[in-house]
């Protein structure tokens, strides 16, 4: 990295031609200097916007109308290059801030992988919204050129082509242009099977070269990251910078939940009660697995394992109740020592290379490792058949108007927000004033709702005023027809909460 | 001796013998080293040794054939696996700097479970096989073979049983050893179409148009389902997984279905039905429905472990490991024949070794080459080792084996050629 600038002549040609194109590569790094003032506020203003992508990313249908309509805002409010027309100011704004995050974001795999992810939904968005002569020119002038294939293969291909994507039916295939690449470089349209693929060879349609484009910025990112990780230390050495990144890099998932404060506020026997109130559902369904089971696979023990250690159990708990619950099945004691044990202490960082788990965030659920055959990990939103997942809130008690205002966020791919939903429905809260992202928040903030927050392990002592109100208040906005049940229901909590004061 | 003579307790005898008298390790060596067209290849791959008690020792890694077999022979593995090829030797990744120390390459792999189709199978569960489930595994390397030869344009791809209750696909092309995390994963999702776990009922959509991949995997499942799932299974036959079936078609269909099963008992008419009303609901309905051939897929459509194919790093069961459960020899499994292939009838390790100490006819003829060919020791073992595989019913895998591996020495012969003619240039 070279912000200092060596030639200062060369640098006023080398903007203007820079910065003459609404979209980059990014292959050069700036090479001007800058104030640490400005420094520290281009690389805010990008992490807010990289915040947005994500978020945005979660809750709608990406390049959807309202996606497109909110990132679009965003990027006019932290004043990022948009639309046509003269933005020298904003573009020079767009690159250094880039390469700012890209030290600040080359350290570890995970932030690594983040960063990637967030800069090529953007990259993509802003791609989409150019017009096509700025496509061809952008093209054009980062020397990607990928040959298209002959008349004759076309019609060979024909049939196998006109399957093969969604949007090129019999007739168009003719009007389009077919580029012949290796699968390598358009993964996203062989994951997706949106292309025909043959011989290791990919023929895709002129309307998703995006797709070759945005792989082609993803190895490059991920190239120059790696390398910008092993010039790293000469970054750290200046001590003006050093805070700095590592403050910037520590604000990418919010609150990891990794910090020990309650390591032991918990006992063993609380499990099932604090499952039934203050687990999300995920965890829920997993602690009821375990309990029916005396098993869960690989992911199901991960998710749950370090989402319990977030909530405070030690190690020395964690193996206890682990070990109670699968001795019960068919595993014994001294298997149980010999496979499962080890991966308790490395979740807690005792074995292997000694990281420090985190607890899943709630995109690392919904995104990565879904679960298949004998899993119940996952997002119950996400990963569950609708019928299943109505079946199992009915059960739980929500009420007919509540799992349909649920199914129909889970029916838009808000499975968060469906989530943030079910939490206010069995917390009886309305409009809760935090924005889901984290299974441990969940459990943070309906403990808090609870009254429990301060202390777990008087939680079955305590009425709180707060619940009483907000229970309340939920009943008001209840439709008339389920409100004796529901009434029901919290005059059994109340009477079960005073016989216990 | 049929397999049942196989008991755990004499593994401890048994390994030793395998590990100096049968184990090929000559054709092992000549497998991972790839013809040393990359320098050390073979020296930086790791590999992992499962010992007696569950003691599992990582990051193994030796500098030629001969190190690999004095230590094999000494540390007699239950299990090998074999992991990535590092930047650096494994065994001494702890003297290099943390994060310098990198998997780079390794084949791209395939894990065919038969645990991952307990929803589908009602002759066995868990970690029991039978030959009507074993079809199962015949389908899924049919599909997958064809689509990473004809799709992906890979050659050398070695089947391997697993010892116990599922298959192992080593693709071992170079463009497939030096794919990224990102590809493999890629192309594993590629491949994959069973979706979700055991909150999911439905597991297979299929969208419009159905994508030429999907086409000829259907074909492959077409061929093995009547006889497979209709008769083995006989998914159609007995009530409850019957309704599991039914559970798969729309609302509507479903009712009528039920009614004409109250009628029909005959599971290949019943499954006429099915396709009947497919037929029926794809004239009508305005969205394309597919269901007869989305239940074939969700009973019969490979399920891969997309974990073990999506890492660099991951770990795999070694072909020629012994599966310490069952005693059987991972072995390889012959392609033009694999309808054929019968896992009860994979020799355990029990088997050849017993076969070792059989009397052979040849014995005498091979006594006295022996005696006259003291000046080259070295070669007499080798050869003696040769020759004691060849008496036993690892005769045949090891054949196989050979014959994939002349298929890739072929094509680096071309690699290296092309190597030498570069050096001449410059």
């Amino acid at each position: 990295m070279q912000f200092p600038s060596k030639k200062p002549k060369a640098v006023t040609d080398l903007k203007a031609e820079l910065y003459s194109q609404p979209l980059q590569f990014y292959g050069q790094p700036p090479l001007e200097n800058i104030s640490l003032s400005e420094f520290e506020s281009f690389a805010v203003d990008r992490l807010k916007l990289l915040k947005t992508v994500e978020n945005l990313g979660v809750s709608y249908v990406k390049l959807s109308d309202d996606y497109k309509k909110k990132l679009d805002n965003e990027i006019k409010t932290q004043n990022f290059p948009h639309g046509a027309g003269e933005q020298t100011e904003k573009r020079r704004k767009d690159h250094i801030s880039h390469f700012i995050l890209r030290l600040a974001y080359c350290q570890t795999e995970d932030l690594r992988r983040w960063f990637i992810q967030q800069e090529v939904d953007l990259f993509k968005y802003r791609f989409k919204e150019l017009e096509c002569g700025e496509k061809l020119k952008f093209l054009h002038k980062n020397n990607l050129q990928y040959n298209t294939i002959s008349a004759e293969e076309k019609d060979n291909l024909r049939e196998k082509l006109a399957t093969s994507s969604y949007t090129a039916s019999g007739v168009k295939v003719e009007e389009q242009d077919f580029y012949k690449v290796p699968f390598q470089d358009a993964l996203d349209l062989v994951r997706t099977r949106k292309v025909y693929l043959e011989e290791g060879y990919v023929y895709i349609p002129h309307n998703e070269i995006v797709t070759i484009v945005l792989n082609d910025f993803r190895t490059r990112l991920s190239k120059a990251l790696a390398l910008t990780a092993r010039s790293l230390p000469a970054v750290h050495s200046d001590e003006r910078l050093q805070p700095l990144l590592t403050h910037l890099s520590h604000s990418y998932l919010g609150q990891d939940y990794s910090v020990q404060k309650n390591v032991g506020k918990i006992s063993l026997e609380q499990i099932d009660s604090l499952a039934g109130k203050s687990f999300p559902l995920c965890m829920r369904q997993l602690h009821q697995t375990l309990r029916d089971q005396h098993h869960l696979r690989h992911g199901g023990r991960m998710q749950y394992g370090l989402f319990l250690k977030g909530i405070g159990l030690s190690l020395e708990q964690a193996l206890q109740f682990w070990r109670m619950e699968f001795i019960r099945g068919k595993v014994d004691a001294d298997k149980f020592d010999k496979a499962y044990a080890y991966s308790i202490r490395h979740m807690f960082g005792k074995e292997g290379k000694r990281a420090d788990y985190t607890p899943y965030s709630c995109m690392k659920v919904i995104l990565s490792n879904p679960p298949s055959q004998g899993d119940y990990h996952g997002c119950p939103f996400r990963h569950s058949d609708p019928e299943l997942l109505k079946q199992k809130l009915q059960s739980y008690k929500v009420s007919p108007s509540g799992v349909s205002q649920i199914l129909e966020l889970v029916k838009g791919m808000h499975y968060q927000l469906a989530c943030q939903k079910y939490f206010e429905l069995t917390h009886n809260v309305e409009d809760t004033a935090f924005s889901l992202s984290h299974p441990n928040q969940y459990f943070t903030e309906s403990q808090k709702v609870l009254g429990g927050g301060k202390d777990v392990k008087r939680e079955t002592d305590t009425l709180q005023r707060p619940q009483e109100n907000s229970a309340a208040r939920g009943l008001t906005r209840e439709p008339a027809g389920d409100e004796s049940q529901h009434l029901a229901e919290i005059t059994k909590n109340l009477e079960t909460d005073f016989q216990d004061a | 001796m049929p397999s049942s003579a196989y008991d755990p307790a004499c593994l401890p005898d048994l390994l030793p013998l395998y590990y100096r008298r049968l184990f090929p390790f000559a054709q092992y060596y000549r497998w991972l080293n790839y013809g040393g067209v990359q320098k050390n290849y073979f020296q930086n791959r790791e590999f992992s040794f499962t010992l007696k008690d569950d003691i599992y020792v990582r990051y193994q890694s030796f500098s030629s054939q001969s190190e690999l077999e004095k230590e094999m022979q000494k540390m007699n593995p239950y299990k090998i696996d074999i992991g990535a090829v590092y930047s650096h030797r494994p065994n001494q990744h702890n003297t290099v700097k943390s994060g310098s120390f990198q998997a780079l390459e390794k084949e791209l792999v395939f894990d065919i479970d038969m645990t991952d189709y307990d929803d589908v199978r009602s002759c066995c569960s868990a970690a029991d096989i039978c030959s009507k489930c074993w079809t199962l595994m015949t389908i899924a390397i049919r599909i997958l073979d064809r689509a990473l030869r004809r799709d992906f344009g890979f050659h050398h791809l070695l089947w391997v049983y697993s010892g116990r209750r599922g298959v192992h696909c080593w693709v071992c092309d170079e463009a497939a050893r030096k794919l990224s995390a990102a590809a493999r994963s890629a192309v594993a999702e590629y491949l994959s179409l069973i979706k979700g776990g055991e909150e999911t009922v439905k597991k297979v959509m299929l969208t419009d148009p159905i994508h030429p991949f999907i086409r000829e995997s259907l074909e492959v499942v077409k061929h093995y389902f009547p006889q497979y799932a209709l008769q083995d299974q006989n998914i159609l036959g007995r009530k409850e997984s019957e309704e599991k079936v039914l559970a798969l078609v729309p609302e509507d269909v479903k009712k009528e279905l039920q009614e004409i099963f109250q009628e029909e008992r005959n599971p290949e008419r019943r499954w006429r039905h099915i396709e009947v009303q497919a037929k029926k609901k794809q004239q009508t309905a305005k969205k394309r429905q597919y269901f007869e051939k989305e239940i074939m897929l969700q009973y019969c459509y490979p399920r891969l472990d997309v974990n073990v194919s999506k890492g660099v790093n991951h770990l795999l069961k070694s072909p020629f490991s012994v599966h310490p459960k069952t005693g059987r020899i991972s072995v390889p499994i012959d392609l033009t024949d694999v309808d054929k292939f019968d896992p009860f009838a994979v020799p355990t390790i029990s088997l050849i070794c017993e076969e070792l100490d059989r009397p052979k006819a040849d014995e005498d003829e091979a006594k006295s080459e022996d005696t006259k060919g003291k000046e080259n020791e070295q070669d007499s073992t080798e050869k003696r080792k040769i020759r004691d595989y060849k008496r036993t019913s690892l005769a045949k895998y090891v054949k196989y084996f050979d014959q994939f591996l002349a298929g890739m020495a072929d094509s680096w012969k071309g690699k290296l050629l092309k190597q030498s003619d570069l050096q001449k240039e410059f």
